[in-house]
């Protein structure tokens, strides 16, 4: 871990406090200048116009600078040595100071009432528009809601094909990414503010001299970009510097399923599947039910839609994994293997498949088999997914066998790529540091990235920068991250919300990226910092979007055309054709990087919640549990129970990973299910220069990572250090035996030939007579009872609702040291259960917001009456006459109440006053929380709804967890109405309350899960399920 | 009955005080703790000590008013920690000074004359002590006063179905009566000091602390009479408090608190931790001010069986509470079972169990009863007991509750240690006050129990 400072850091902080060199303030000067911005004003503008603040009466740049100055050195100095913990106070004072200084853009805010109301704006009514945000390049289409100018909320766009209204992670944490109080808020140059002005003039001279040379010093390096209007635009640079080079990196890319697609077809080619027509999935460690998964959205949806064993038609998915992933928890059949061994697997159930022949191997295992017969049994229906980190022989077998099994075309697609440069990355940046090191590079452009943290260690892109060798570097970014230190230049960004663009989601359909807000920061778009190279200098991300759309329109009406394309969210018809592609040749790819299966394997991965460290000072996302460990705020060196065993080693054991000379150290994490011989360890962490939320949280997995072995390393030494650290898991124990040998049907679950033959199995223990002082509430009269139903079938543990929950009920963020002690504060958790062989567990996903009882125990000893039911079913609290008993959080079985133990939200923050969601009340110190069902949303509808004199309808009403799961694993909805979804589905047997034994009556309750494991293969598992079983019992507590 | 079998009875027992004593000495001789033995080094620096407590106790107050209660250990799911465990350990010693002076008086036990006035003493210090912690380990305690009753001009409520706000009443009615009941018995004595008093200014206070008792027929008509009305009231909140605790638990749907055996078992255990206390106080004062002659080895034997008795009474809750958790066949009963014995805060439990039941089982030997110090050591040992019993019965029934996925742990923090350790100092030190401002020993009712008392018919 790095959890020390880094001593070059400290230098670089010791500089920053030169802020404000230069000028002194000269208060004639001030006056012209106000004099001059007024005349020019007066000029401009036609009506009255009023302003609160001198800075945007005079609002140049020069002159903020000068107002800058009146300031103590430092004071808008956004790096330093506070802690997390303090943070979020001293953000407020700091930011006050910032905003005088001008590194806030405040908005001009009217004093008068509007004479003539702008047409839709309704305060207290939220407006949606359609944009998109982007990963690795993909786009995620979203809708987003926005308060009077503020984006608040990030919702799924229900029209595009690509999201169908869910979402993941990263699309609903980028809302927190935007408002990010640590984003860089100017132009750097050499640690000083400068002004946008001060960059077009250094800039000026370096171009035009390149020009001469035609741009052969000129080096761009941008990470995956999807977008055809910046691409468009990088190529015409290119046209003006023909000599000039556009490299292309991103630490996790996709060059495996490049050079796969090279290997079998010859050509690059993006890979689609559908999973809804697949019956037989077989996901060689590919985690396509994840987010970070490009179309994992849409794949989660349709994988979920075959996932009712009620329809007669629920697919069977296998998962070989080299680590465990939520997709293999959502396995019938899921087996460990190292990373390494992969090729030789595929290789078998290839041959098996009678790809390249027949015999062309045998495996040692017999599942193998049965899987090769199983894919043959749904020839056409079936479709076989590698990961992306795996080599690109895999690929290539992989689309031989789709291609053999006849899969292609009816599950299985292929398109262009949606990557506007598909070059091998690795190949690219490695090309790109030769030439930093030969001197050939004068002019270095980073487009966005962070290649200083996240290139391949033995690129030392960090010394090609450093040594002097190029001497013209700038970076562009939201961050002034490690790179933006090297760099002389530093552009802010803007957001994805605060700028016009376009993207290709995973299918190829385009969205326009549209502005939901202006710059916080008066940052710059990509496309405006391009145009400005190609000399555009004035060109406006609006214009050069439009300009690029009309081009390509060639239909009459454009404007129809745009304001279509802008409403709907995306381009119809802009998805990818699908292409049929042939084999390149008819022999086996050679064998890729054979492993030696007795060294220990290093898998490297991107991270579960903060992928490659583009979100690691995102804190939504650092205390989002991961799915697999339940850990927060760090990574861990997962190692399977087997090894942990043999090398002595328990959680929270500090080792060190040792490859090839290199050394890392951190804290060790014993995962179920992890294959034996083999370590995973997951990106993103480590950070220098993150922000406050993310530097020094966790350990650099990049040291070890290497352009020969981005992912999967073979050889590595782990070692004892005899230190210990303390990891944050918000789950007590992952599994429901108890220590005491027994066991809690907390999630209920049977295979499909069982639950044929007993449809209600899961109801097998009986509600309690209920006899009570009280008379009983008739909830049946009322018009509305809300009731909620989660599909445990469906579920694919992606986390989605919890951050759609944290984004919409304004739910704090407590930090590391509160989530040791238990104090998160999340209202929805999706709780991981392992049962069985540590080794090969099963596992589930159970997602658990508040069950509103009918009977709620939380109610009766609240001695002030804060929490109540309401006559529609719903347990409310009143936080303002909660006086923090925490007796009902005592007496809820569920443990779904929150407490504020201290000041966890952050009331100072100015932009985090414009984040939250104005329906919710911020919760202060001292009051409990919980899931309202999203109360303020049912509310809305209602008045709706009694405006019209009508009922609410069953698909007006959706609570935030339910919007954004892309499972449709969530329903909720009125159960006093028969025909509502919710009721429909608590009719199906499936349905069963969580501890109903407790006679609480929950409103939410739990569709069973159902496997659908092969018959053949189940036999044997099941034998060793309850040995295992027992023996695991014995073994005490936190065996998991 | 015979003489003969009277007498051998008798003669086992020790006299309530020792012979020789007249009106005179007995008034003398507690009187002359308040009035004229000057305070010694001893008693200077076990206040100072106990005042720094004291303050330190503030200071933990008021830093936690600061900051919030998160800087205590409690957590989801262990929502309550040291503050509940300490609140119903100090609310439990306080009970046997409401037994002695209330349920003995109207049992007509004479031997209680001798402590029930630094009993009482102590239960009012105890109730005070236990009253801080309600009222500050809620999240927002500006706002704890929303569990009384007022009228509010917003015509809100306390919610009557809570536990919580039972205890509230159970609590502040138990105070005020325990107050009432201390100050009546102070009266005839804060006359016989005001009397004996040289000080002009002692005279003035204790003057008029004492309602301008004359000693009168009317006075001692109207004293005895107002007396055995507030025993009256107090008896059954010897039983009711704790009873009302308890509530707190039982009525809780936690596996480890929802249990019908926990009234009777509360009250005992009460009982049992407060004639600790008792002893625990009792055994060095009579020692240091020489009280031997009033506090007899009759005293100390007298207590020590209780303690026995109520101790029985509490194992015995234990034991029900095991046999349920297995004979319910309640998967989450029988697992608090086997957690106490085997999980995590085993240790504590094993602890309960020897403090509680089996180091007490000495008691049945007739010469520890009667040894002083035995009887000090066996009564600490009860009482770390008694603490760890509600130690156990609130963190280590939260911390494994249903849902094994929300399970976690208790660690107490340094403010949760100086809170209660500052109590127990501000509970001495209100007590080293008590010693030497009033009298520790009821005066009038001492005298009663002289031979010369002896109304002869």
């Amino acid at each position: 871990m790095t959890n020390e400072k880094n001593p070059a850091d400290l230098v670089q902080i010791k500089k920053r406090e030169d802020v404000c060199p230069g000028k002194k303030l000269d208060l004639a000067s001030v006056r012209a200048r106000i004099d001059q911005a007024t005349a020019h004003d007066a000029a401009e503008k036609t009506g009255p116009e009023y302003w609160r603040s001198l800075e945007e009466l005079a609002g140049s740049q020069d002159f903020q600078e000068a107002l800058h100055r009146e300031f103590p050195k430092g004071a808008s100095e956004w790096v330093d040595s506070v802690s997390r913990r303090g943070f979020l106070k001293v953000m407020g004072a700091s930011l006050g100071l910032a905003g005088m200084t001008g590194c806030v853009r405040l908005p001009l805010e009217p004093i008068v009432p509007y004479v003539r109301q702008p047409e839709n704006v309704i305060p207290g009514r939220p407006m949606y528009y359609a944009t998109a945000v982007t990963l690795g390049g993909y786009a995620s289409p979203v809708l987003v809601e926005s308060h009077l100018g503020r984006p608040t909320k990030i919702e799924g766009n229900d029209l595009h094909p690509a999201s169908l209204g869910g979402t993941d992670i990263f699309t609903q944490a980028s809302i927190l990414g935007l408002y990010d109080p640590d984003r860089s808020q100017s132009v750097m140059s050499m640690g000083d503010q400068r002004s946008w002005q001060a960059f077009l003039s250094a800039i000026r001279g370096p171009l035009s001299a390149q020009k001469a040379l035609q741009g052969a010093g000129i080096r761009i390096l941008t990470p995956t970009i999807s977008s055809p209007t910046l691409a468009d635009q990088l190529r015409n640079f290119l046209k003006v510097y023909p000599q000039a080079k556009w490299h292309v990196y991103e630490p996790v890319n996709r060059d495996n399923v490049l050079e796969g697609a090279k290997l079998a077809f010859g050509q690059p080619v993006e890979t689609r599947y559908d999973f809804s027509k697949a019956d037989v999935i077989v996901s060689l460690d590919a985690d396509f039910l994840y987010a970070g998964f490009p179309g994992n959205t849409k794949y989660i949806r349709d994988f979920a839609s075959r996932r009712n064993p009620d329809s007669g038609n629920m697919n069977r998915l296998y998962v070989i994994e080299s680590t465990p992933s939520s997709t293999g928890v959502k396995a019938d059949h899921r087996w460990p293997m190292q990373a390494g061994m992969f090729d030789g697997f595929t290789r078998f159930i290839a041959s098996v498949a009678g790809v390249y022949g027949q015999g062309a191997g045998s495996w040692p295992s017999n599942y193998a088999a049965q899987v090769a017969a199983d894919l043959a049994a749904h020839s056409g229906s079936s479709a076989v997914i590698p990961g992306d980190h795996l080599p690109p022989s895999v690929h290539a077998l992989a689309h031989a066998m789709n291609a053999k099994l006849g899969n292609v075309g009816k599950t299985v697609f292929y398109s262009d790529p949606v990557d506007a440069n598909p070059v091998n990355q690795t190949e690219s940046i490695k090309d790109l540091v030769a030439d930093m090191n030969g001197g050939k590079v004068d002019l270095l452009i980073i487009l966005g990235g962070n290649p200083v943290y996240d290139a391949p260690a033995d690129l030392n892109f960090a010394d090609a920068l450093k040594n002097g060798k190029v001497p013209l570097r700038v970076h562009y970014g939201l961050y002034q991250n490690e790179t933006a230190e090297l760099c002389q230049w530093h552009v802010n960004a803007t957001h994805k919300l605060e700028s016009w663009g376009d993207a290709r989601a995973y299918d190829g359909t385009i969205s326009i990226i549209q502005p939901l807000i202006a710059p916080l920061y008066n940052g710059k778009s990509a496309l405006e910092l391009v145009a400005l190279f190609s000399g555009q200098a004035d060109a406006t991300g609006y214009d050069l979007v439009r300009a690029y759309w009309q081009k390509q329109h060639t239909g009459a009406d454009f404007e129809q055309f745009w304001r279509k394309s802008l409403h709907d969210g995306w381009i119809e018809g802009t998805a990818f054709a699908s292409k049929s592609v042939s084999a390149k040749s008819a022999a086996a790819p050679q064998e890729s990087n054979p492993t030696d299966p007795n060294a220990i394997e290093l898998n490297i991965r991107r991270d579960p919640t903060i992928y490659d460290g583009q979100f690691s000072n995102n804190g939504w996302l650092q205390e989002l549990p991961k799915p697999m460990s339940k850990l927060t705020w760090d990574n861990a060196v997962l190692v399977g129970p087997k090894m942990a065993n043999r090398l002595g080693i328990k959680v929270e054991d500090v080792v060190e990973l040792e490859l090839n000379g290199k050394k890392i150290t951190g804290p060790v994490w014993v995962q179920a299910g992890h294959p034996d011989n083999s370590v995973t360890i997951t990106l993103g962490y480590g950070r220098k220069r993150a922000g406050r939320v993310g530097t020094a949280q966790g350990f650099d997995a990049y040291a070890l990572r290497t352009t020969a072995a981005p992912w999967i390393a073979s050889g590595v030494t782990i070692k004892k250090t005899g230190d210990t650290y303390k990891l944050a898991s918000t789950q007590g124990m992952q599994s429901m035996d108890t220590p005491d040998g027994a066991h809690r049907p907390l999630v209920r679950e049977t295979t499909l030939e069982e639950y044929r033959k007993e449809p209600n199995f899961a109801k097998e223990e009986e509600t309690p007579y209920e006899l009570s002082l009280y008379k009983p509430y008739p909830y049946k009269e009322e018009d509305y009872a809300w009731g909620m139903t989660i599909d445990l079938n469906s579920c694919v543990g992606c986390n989605n609702c919890i951050l759609a929950c944290q984004s919409e009920n304004n739910i704090a963020v407590v930090g590391k040291e509160q989530t040791v002690l238990g104090r998160h504060m999340h209202w929805i958790r999706v709780d991981a259960y392992y049962q069985g062989d540590r080794d090969n567990p099963k596992a589930f996903f159970q997602p658990v917001p508040c069950m509103q009882c009918e009977n709620a125990p939380c109610e009766v000893v609240c001695p002030v009456g804060a929490t109540n039911h309401t006559t529609e079913g719903l347990n409310d609290m009143v936080y303002n006459r909660c006086v923090g008993t925490r007796y009902c959080s005592n007496n809820c079985p569920y443990k779904v109440r929150r407490f504020n133990f201290l000041l966890f939200q952050d009331w100072e923050t100015p932009q985090y006053k414009m984040m939250r969601n104005p329906d919710v009340s911020v919760r202060s110190r001292g009051v409990m929380e919980k899931c309202t069902y999203c109360v303020q949303r049912i509310s809305e509808r209602r008045i709706d709804a009694e405006r019209e004199d009508r009922k609410i309808n069953d698909a007006e009403l959706v609570t935030a967890c339910q919007q954004s799961c892309p499972a449709g694993a969530i329903i909720f909805g009125n159960i006093n109405d028969p025909n509502s979804k919710v009721s429909k589905l608590k009719a199906q047997s499936r349905n069963y309350s969580l501890l109903g034994e407790l006679n609480t009556r929950p409103r939410t309750t739990y569709l069973a899960e159902v496997r659908n494991p092969n018959p053949e293969l189940e036999k044997s598992h099941v034998a060793t399920d309850a040995f295992v079983r027992r023996a695991e019992a014995k073994r005490g507590e936190k065996s998991f | 009955m015979s003489e003969q079998y009277k007498s051998s009875t008798e003669l086992e027992r020790a006299p309530v005080i020792e012979p020789g004593h007249t009106f005179g000495t007995v008034t003398e001789k507690i009187s002359a703790i308040v009035l004229t033995r000057p305070a010694s080094n001893g008693w200077f620096i076990g206040f100072g000590i106990c005042f720094m407590l004291t303050m330190m106790l503030l200071f933990a107050i008021g830093y936690l008013f600061l900051k919030g209660i998160g800087i205590w250990g409690v957590t989801i799911p262990i929502g309550w920690g040291f503050a509940i465990v300490n609140f119903v350990w100090w609310i439990g010693i306080g009970h046997a000074g409401t037994l002695i002076s209330a349920i003995l008086l109207l049992l007509r036990q004479s031997w209680r004359n001798s402590i029930n006035r630094f009993a009482e003493a102590m239960t009012l210090f105890a109730v005070a002590s236990a009253g801080i912690f309600p009222a500050i380990h809620v999240g927002r305690p500006w706002l704890a006063y929303w569990l009384f009753p007022y009228p509010s001009t917003m015509g809100v409520w306390p919610q009557f179905r809570s536990p919580l706000m039972w205890d509230v009443f159970a609590v502040s009615t138990y105070a005020t009566i325990s107050a009432l009941f201390w100050f009546m018995g102070l009266i005839p004595d804060f006359a016989t000091l005001r009397d004996r008093s040289d000080k002009p200014a002692l005279r003035i206070i204790y003057g008029m602390l004492s309602f301008g008792w004359r000693g009168s027929a009317r006075h001692w008509h109207r004293y005895e009479t107002a007396y055995l009305l507030l025993a009256g009231l107090a008896t059954p909140l010897v039983l009711s408090v704790h009873t009302v605790v308890s509530f707190d638990f039982a009525v809780g749907i936690v596996p480890g608190w929802h249990t019908t055996i926990f009234p009777p078992y509360f009250v005992a255990g009460a009982i049992y931790s407060g004639f600790a206390m008792v002893l625990m106080l009792a055994i060095p004062i009579r020692k240091i001010y020489g009280l031997e002659d009033f506090i007899t080895e009759r005293h100390l034997q007298n207590s020590a069986k209780v303690m026995l008795a109520t101790g029985l009474i509490v194992a015995y809750g234990y034991f029900i509470e095991g046999f349920m958790g297995w004979y319910s066949g309640d998967r989450y009963d029988a697992f608090t079972l086997w957690n106490r014995l085997h999980g995590p805060y085993a240790v504590p439990y094993w602890m309960l169990l020897i403090c509680n039941i089996f180091i007490p089982q000495v008691l049945w030997i007739r010469r520890l009863r009667t040894s002083p110090i035995a009887l000090f050591f066996i009564s600490g040992v009860i009482l770390v007991g008694m603490w760890l019993e509600r130690f156990i019965i609130v963190v280590v029934s939260l911390h494994r509750d249903f849902l094994t996925s929300s399970w976690g742990m208790y660690y107490p923090t340094r403010w949760d240690w100086m809170t209660y350790i500052g109590t127990i100092g501000m509970f001495l030190a209100a007590m080293f006050l008590f010693l030497r401002i009033l009298p520790a020993i009821s005066i009038f009712e001492m005298r009663t129990l002289l031979p010369e008392a002896e109304v002869k018919e």
